[in-house]
């Protein structure tokens, strides 16, 4: 089952918050640089899943995450594994817009900064580099050394995945990346990750499923913690195996 | 329920709120008005620019400027002393614990039970170790047992606004591959320090206004405290032996309004600097 090319697999992950189960036996490959999607109805362990590949989980107490997931061959939940530096090779980017209390310069060195100081013609570089991947150099040129909380939401939401490819990452984490924006900004964002799919593997949890179809190469239908069917997006959305599959993408039920 | 029902509860409603605005700046009004009315004829270049003459309390000359200076130490330095206590442990329960931790709701209900215990309790209780230790009241012991006063006060003033920091931030600064530190005062302490400067604030006020905590511990004099070992006098106290004092009783008020004044000093410093410090904040 095996997708061919795949940096990110999930094995037997099972994860409970205080004894009650949100993902039951998650097996899954994830294919690199495409976009995979994650859709299902509210409640069915699509957040729970994408942030586990971070390990943004253990910010709670009574969470209990058994199985493994691996980034290039590496357990990420095994003993002794450096968290931060898993965390570098995500990019993640959030419902709402999360800019940093500083200035739209600021906000994509932060990631670069974190270790060491690059020097400054280095850092200005990164920094015009990924606000042009992301469409907002132009908008913001004038305006670098402003307060990032000033921009429009789109805006934000743009910066905050400059800021997130910054990084480097090889993997982009979206949770419903465009929920809170406007249908022009969310088609911007949409445009972005067609344009990035070719450098890195998206990784989109959505509930629209009119998006999923726009972006998905492959497809991954959970319902209640547990993956019922995964495969090509063609194949998904086509010719589903699964009736309760058929029923979520015709609209029975969300 | 019919519509006419319907807008008399409204009405009702409406009518209490505002009977409520009203009462409260009655008694605003009428605290200001008491102090400035029998504190008038007290009030003098004198009061705030001279130390007390001997005899002060029995109808001497002089003004209350050690305790005006003494209040500022006690104050400023207790508020100092507690922020260095406070920021860390807010920090701590809220970004390094994990979320619903049993240790933080532990300290944010030890927190609340603290702040409901009376000052002279903490004096009394810091009377006890200066007893044990054989020091005397002094500046020192004043601002270490008004920093106890104010620790639960800053504390669960900050925890409030850390607590509103989004967890949605915190993630993000985490995905950058940040360390607990960095997101603790390179993120959050940013984002918060507007509301820091209100608790710092609150902190200062129930600090500074203290009356019967620096009785037990911080003694008194005339004079300025040249090193804390020494006693020393704050407004609270010098209010408390004017008003008791035949004769005195107008400075006593005048004392009452310059400590009125500091305060809303304060309080309009700390306005204008939140608004300075809060560019980042995010309006939609």
């Amino acid at each position: 089952m095996r997708a061919d090319g795949s940096h990110l697999q999930v094995s037997n992950l099972t994860v409970r918050y205080g004894g009650h189960t949100v993902l039951s036996d998650v097996s899954i490959d994830i294919p690199d640089l495409k976009i995979t999607a994650i859709i299902g109805p509210s409640g069915s362990g699509k957040t729970t899943l994408l942030k586990s590949f971070n390990r943004l989980l253990e910010l709670d107490t009574n969470v209990e995450v058994t199985g493994e997931v691996r980034i290039d061959g590496e357990n990420i939940y095994g003993p002794g594994v450096e968290v931060t530096h898993l965390r570098k090779k995500m990019g993640l980017l959030a419902q709402k817009p999360t800019v940093l209390p500083m200035s739209i310069y600021d906000n994509v060195a932060f990631g670069p900064r974190l270790n060491g100081r690059p020097p400054r013609e280095r850092l200005d570089e990164i920094v015009r580099t990924h606000l042009v991947a992301v469409g907002l150099w132009s908008e913001v040129k004038d305006r670098l050394h402003k307060p990032a909380a000033k921009l429009s939401v789109g805006q934000q939401q743009r910066l905050c995945l400059a800021r997130g490819l910054a990084v480097e990452p090889e993997v982009i984490l979206g949770d419903e990346p465009t929920s809170a924006l406007d249908p022009r900004s969310s088609r911007t964002i949409e445009e972005r990750f067609l344009a990035l799919k070719s450098r890195y593997t998206i990784i989109l949890v959505t509930h629209i499923l009119r998006q999923a179809r726009r972006l998905a190469d492959y497809v991954v239908f959970l319902y209640d913690g547990r993956i019922v069917e995964h495969g090509p997006a063609e194949e998904v959305f086509g010719a589903p195996r699964e009736r309760v599959t058929r029923e979520y993408i015709e609209g029975v039920f969300s | 329920m019919s519509l006419r029902a319907r807008k008399m509860k409204e009405g009702a409603a409406v009518a209490v709120m505002i009977g409520a605005v009203g009462a409260f700046f009655l008694l605003f009004a009428s605290i200001v008005a008491a102090i400035l009315v029998r504190g008038a004829s007290g009030l003098s270049l004198d009061l705030v620019t001279k130390l007390p003459e001997s005899g002060l309390y029995l109808g001497g000359g002089g003004g209350v400027l050690n305790a005006i200076v003494g209040s500022l130490m006690v104050g400023l330095g207790a508020t100092a002393l507690a922020l260095s206590v406070s920021l860390p442990l807010v920090l701590f329960i809220n970004l390094y614990l994990p979320k619903g931790a049993r240790l933080a709701e532990a300290v944010r209900f030890s927190l609340d039970v603290l702040w409901g215990v009376p000052s002279i309790v903490y004096g009394a209780c810091g009377v006890a170790v200066m007893l044990a230790v054989g020091m005397r009241g002094s500046l020192l012991a004043a601002v270490v047992v008004v920093a106890l006063i104010e620790v639960p006060i800053l504390s669960r003033a900050c925890d409030e606004v850390v607590r509103l920091v989004p967890r949605e931030l915190e993630e993000a600064v985490l995905s950058l591959g940040a360390g607990k530190r960095t997101l603790a005062f390179r993120v959050v302490l940013r984002a918060v320090l507007p509301g820091l400067v209100t608790a710092a604030l609150l902190a200062f006020g129930r600090g500074i206004g203290d009356a019967a905590a620096v009785m037990l511990v911080a003694g008194y004099q005339d004079g300025i405290p040249a090193n804390p070992l020494e006693p020393v006098a704050t407004l609270p106290l010098a209010i408390f032996y004017l008003v008791s004092t035949p004769g005195a009783q107008a400075r006593g008020y005048a004392a009452g309004l310059v400590l009125v004044l500091i305060i809303v000093f304060f309080s309009l410093f700390s306005r204008l600097l939140g608004k300075k410090l809060s560019p980042h904040r995010i309006d939609h």
